[in-house]
């Protein structure tokens, strides 16, 4: 399987803390990764880095679709198609739907004038495909701020799809959802698999990322304590080690 | 709509339009309750057409500075420094003219003055990152303070600006009627109307006021966009205080003094969030017409000038608390 992202032996210290220590990560150009991890186990970080906000301390190595990356950048990471959907930041409430899906990427002619027809037509068409909203309540002219915390999700991880992510990052996307709403999240997360693109999916709660994850990843305390398959474990067997990491700071 | 309607789904549509434009109506809809109230009050003035030229003649003095203002709050800053930038664009015009004889020269000088002062604001917001609040707090005192060291204290006679193009185009009456400033003032909210509108600098506007980390996240510049619409509004003011001080011929340095208010007022009574995020052109030019028309009011009616500062108090806190209760109401 070829890889959207590769990182070797990635190290971070912040003064005399070291965040991160000879973490070795890669993600497969259509895989789901559940990246799960104590709070302070180094998942910030290592998304800080692989979304070009950090620098990595000399000696590491890190490759964006083969292509090996010296100093990444903000921009650059998303030049590369690597999207992040960040829980509470995802979206401008106040805003329309389709202001949110053109966010800094706006239809505009040369002089900057908005084709404001050709965004409504393009969300549209996205709410009746990857969103699907079928609801006729709901129009590209609907305030975000209306919408449930799955389908603001949704509107985040479509905006990503639509402007070619290759590698949608989602940052706790269930943090404070209902369960309703987390299933309609997962919905969107799996999406992006049908999709082909691929996906890190970071949280705490290993009930949401087992269902949609190929395969996880275990940070603890800056260092990959495992990684497995998810067809290696039972959801069951996962709880188990997770117990033995929070112990041992190792997965067997 | 692009695409034709279930005559359920047309209803739907209608009751959409409604929503979105709900601000603009209840605007419209305080704007008509004051007249009339004001109408009965006072018959006789409110009948008669001289009261409406007035209006058209005083209120651009503020609504000039409003309409752009309302850009800066939308992106959740606040500017208190136009009543001195008002000054000190004039200031400019003082030094530039005595200096070269040129009315046109002067002009530009002010108009150019008003940008610096509004760049600096910006750019202390955000490059330095003090809250706009206090750094416009600080930069109205600087820049009143520039101008009493400059003019010493002096005024200066504009009685020369009136042999120049300029002074018809600026304050002159158009047909002998429409003072030219009016013109003026829907020229400026037409151009705002469409930057805000149709604009991406307009979306960025909205997008950095309604989240800010959202959209430097999503690539928006949003500090070239706050810095962008500090500049309008020192523009906007310069080319205010030119406009008064032509209309009364004579250049105070208290210039802009008790303008504050009333502009704040027009801007939130318009329906401008004091939170970021949303505001709208037409609210603004039509609130800076009550406002403008709250002190006529009130004397025609019978009370006293002092009334006028209870009611524009009146209208900022009420205006502020109502935004505030129906934006909890949607949330």
């Amino acid at each position: 399987m070829s890889h959207i992202l590769e990182l070797k032996n990635i190290s971070m210290t912040f003064g005399e803390v070291a965040a991160l220590h000879g973490v070795d990560f890669e993600v497969g150009s259509n895989e789901i990764v559940g990246l799960l991890g104590d709070n302070g186990a180094g998942k910030s970080t290592l998304v800080k880095i692989i979304t070009g906000y950090h620098h990595p301390d000399p000696g590491g190595q890190m490759y964006i679709k083969g292509e090996r990356i010296e100093h990444l950048t903000v921009a650059r990471a998303r030049d590369l198609g690597i999207e992040v959907v960040y829980q509470e930041r995802a979206l401008a409430d106040k805003q329309s739907l389709w202001r949110n899906i053109f966010m800094g990427r706006e239809l505009a002619n040369r002089w900057g004038r908005l084709d404001l027809r050709g965004m409504r037509i393009e969300t549209q068409k996205l709410m009746n495909t990857l969103m699907g909203f079928t609801s006729s309540a709901v129009t590209p002219e609907s305030v975000v701020k209306t919408f449930s915390g799955g389908e603001r999700q949704g509107v985040a991880i479509t905006r990503a799809l639509y402007f070619q992510a290759e590698l949608i990052i989602l940052d706790e996307p269930t943090m404070g959802l209902s369960l309703s709403e987390t299933k309609k999240c997962l919905e969107f997360v799996a999406g992006i698999k049908s999709a082909g693109k691929a996906a890190i999916f970071i949280d705490h709660n290993i009930f949401h990322v087992y269902p949609v994850a190929d395969r996880i990843i275990v940070l603890d305390r800056g260092a990959v304590a495992g990684q497995f398959m998810k067809d290696e474990l039972s959801l069951q067997e996962l709880i188990d080690r997770l117990y033995l990491v929070a112990q041992t700071g190792r997965l067997k | 709509m692009d695409r034709p309607l279930s005559p359920t789904a047309a209803r739907g549509g209608f009751a959409r339009q409604l929503r979105k434009y709900s601000l603009q109506l209840g605007i419209v809809g305080v704007a008509v309750f004051i007249w009339l109230l004001f109408l009965i009050g006072s018959p006789r003035t409110f009948l008669a057409g001289d009261i409406y030229v007035a209006f058209m003649s005083t209120t651009p003095f503020f609504a000039l500075m409003a309409i752009p203002l309302t850009l800066v709050i939308i992106t959740g800053e606040i500017d208190l420094s136009f009543p001195s930038i008002m000054a000190f664009g004039m200031t400019a015009f003082d030094v530039v003219f005595v200096t070269t004889k040129s009315v046109w020269l002067g002009f530009i000088a002010c108009l150019l003055a008003g940008v610096l002062a509004g760049f600096l604001n910006g750019i202390i917001v955000v490059k330095i990152g003090i809250p706009s609040l206090v750094a416009t707090i600080g930069t109205q005192f600087f820049w009143r303070g520039a101008v009493m060291v400059v003019t010493n204290g002096q005024g200066m006679g504009m009685t020369p600006v009136r042999e120049t193009i300029l002074y018809p185009a600026l304050v002159g009456r158009i047909g002998g009627l429409v003072p030219a400033q009016f013109v003026w003032t829907i020229v400026f909210a037409l151009v705002v109307w469409f930057f805000l509108n149709r604009h991406r600098f307009g979306a960025h506007v909205y997008l950095t006021g309604d989240n800010v980390e959202s959209a430097r996240l999503m690539g928006v510049n949003v500090n070239r966009t706050k810095v962008i619409t500090f500049a309008i509004v020192g523009f906007a003011a310069a080319f205010a205080g030119y406009v008064v001080s032509e209309e009364v011929l004579f250049f105070w340095p208290t210039l802009g003094e008790g303008y504050m208010l009333n502009t704040l007022a027009s801007v939130f009574l318009g329906g401008t969030s004091v939170f970021g995020g949303s505001g709208t052109v037409f609210g603004t030019f039509v609130a800076s017409f009550i406002i403008g028309a709250i002190n006529a009011g009130i004397v025609a009616a019978g009370l006293t000038g002092f009334w006028t500062s209870v009611i524009y108090g009146l209208i900022i806190i009420t205006s502020v608390s109502l935004q505030a209760v129906v934006s909890r109401r949607i949330r």
